[in-house]
């Protein structure tokens, strides 16, 4: 299989993706808001959360499908933020925080880091590309028809959202009574990572 | 209030951060006059002639002081919740906050003790 021919079934299969998620779009998502035929623009809120959603998928596929690493860093810190926009609009408040906090304020910066500390970052074999499309095709037909069958079947129960009502309090209740083993144990993951973040750079230190 | 409602001038925030970012740097490419030559194009080091790859690898210090910071970001963000209902949970609450940050402040003992916070 040579490289055009695998690039080409690539970006078929995209489009095809794509297509059925429109043709999904279009037959299911779209009549709830054209009821009797009579166009009915969709309210702000929707728009908004269609418009974050999208960004998220673009974000996750510019991650995956970018050639050059650092602007897959970029990818990921929109689909990082489009999932805090998501998490805000179901009411969860600290959660969307905590997504800013850690994710974009930590791990990406973590990310950006390691980029930057890879050996002759330019010239990275991207090999995902022709590898790993039998591979992936094989995952995807393991996967896929289960989420399109959950999608499809699960009678999703359509709620108008809920007042905002602030949700820290509850979370650290709950942390400290039902959740308070998995509370601690956060702690010892926590501490795990600095003994294993300064076993590891040592060794680097000594390799060099 | 619909999180839409109380989130709005967050989204105003962004947005406007945004446009921003966008109109700055597409005005100065729309703008701006373009002579490149060589000495232009070339790398900037702080005037002398460029020396090796612009791309150098970065120390590995500047990882393991990214990785100390994002451990206690996570911690902070445990905290805030017990901090919020701090006279609800009383007592029993410190002494769980007590053991949670104890297992980290033996992490940072462990870390300082390996000297992982020395620049050299």
């Amino acid at each position: 299989m040579n490289r055009t021919f695998s690039k080409l079934a690539l970006w078929a299969f995209l489009a095809l993706l794509v297509a059925l998620f429109l043709g999904y779009f279009i037959t299911r998502v779209l009549p709830d808001y054209l009821p009797a035929g009579r166009a009915v623009p969709p309210r702000l809120g929707d728009l908004v959360f269609y418009a974050c959603a999208a960004a998220t998928v673009a974000g996750a596929a510019g991650v995956a499908f970018s050639r050059n690493i650092v602007w897959s860093c970029i990818g990921l810190l929109i689909a990082l933020l489009g999932t805090a926009a998501l998490y805000v609009f179901l009411s969860a408040d600290f959660l969307a925080v905590a997504q800013l906090l850690v994710y974009i304020g930590g791990v990406l910066v973590l990310i950006l880091f390691a980029v930057m500390l890879t050996n002759r970052i330019g010239e990275v074999n991207v090999s995902n590309q022709s590898l790993g499309l039998g591979g992936g095709l094989a995952v995807f037909a393991a996967v896929a028809p289960l989420l399109m069958l959950v999608a499809v079947l699960v009678p999703w129960p359509v709620r108008p959202p809920g007042p905002m009502a602030p949700t820290t309090a509850r979370i650290g209740d709950e942390f400290l009574s039902t959740w308070l083993l998995p509370f601690e144990v956060a702690s010892v993951v926590l501490l795990a990572t600095l003994v294993g973040a300064v076993v590891m750079a040592r060794k680097e230190l000594k390799a060099d | 209030m619909t999180p839409l409602e109380s989130y709005f001038p967050l989204a105003v925030v962004f947005a406007l951060a945004l446009v921003l970012g966008l109109a700055l740097v597409g005005l100065a490419a729309l703008l701006g006059p373009r002579r490149p030559s060589r000495v232009k194009e070339a790398p900037f080091e702080c005037g002398s002639d460029p020396v090796g790859d612009a791309r150098g690898r970065f120390g590995v210090k500047f990882y393991v002081i990214a990785l100390l910071f994002v451990v206690f970001d996570i911690e902070a963000v445990f905290i805030y919740p017990w901090a919020v209902q701090v006279r609800e949970l009383g007592w029993n609450g410190f002494a769980t906050m007590a053991v949670f940050a104890a297992t980290l402040v033996a992490g940072l003992a462990y870390v300082w003790k390996k000297g992982a916070l020395d620049w050299e």
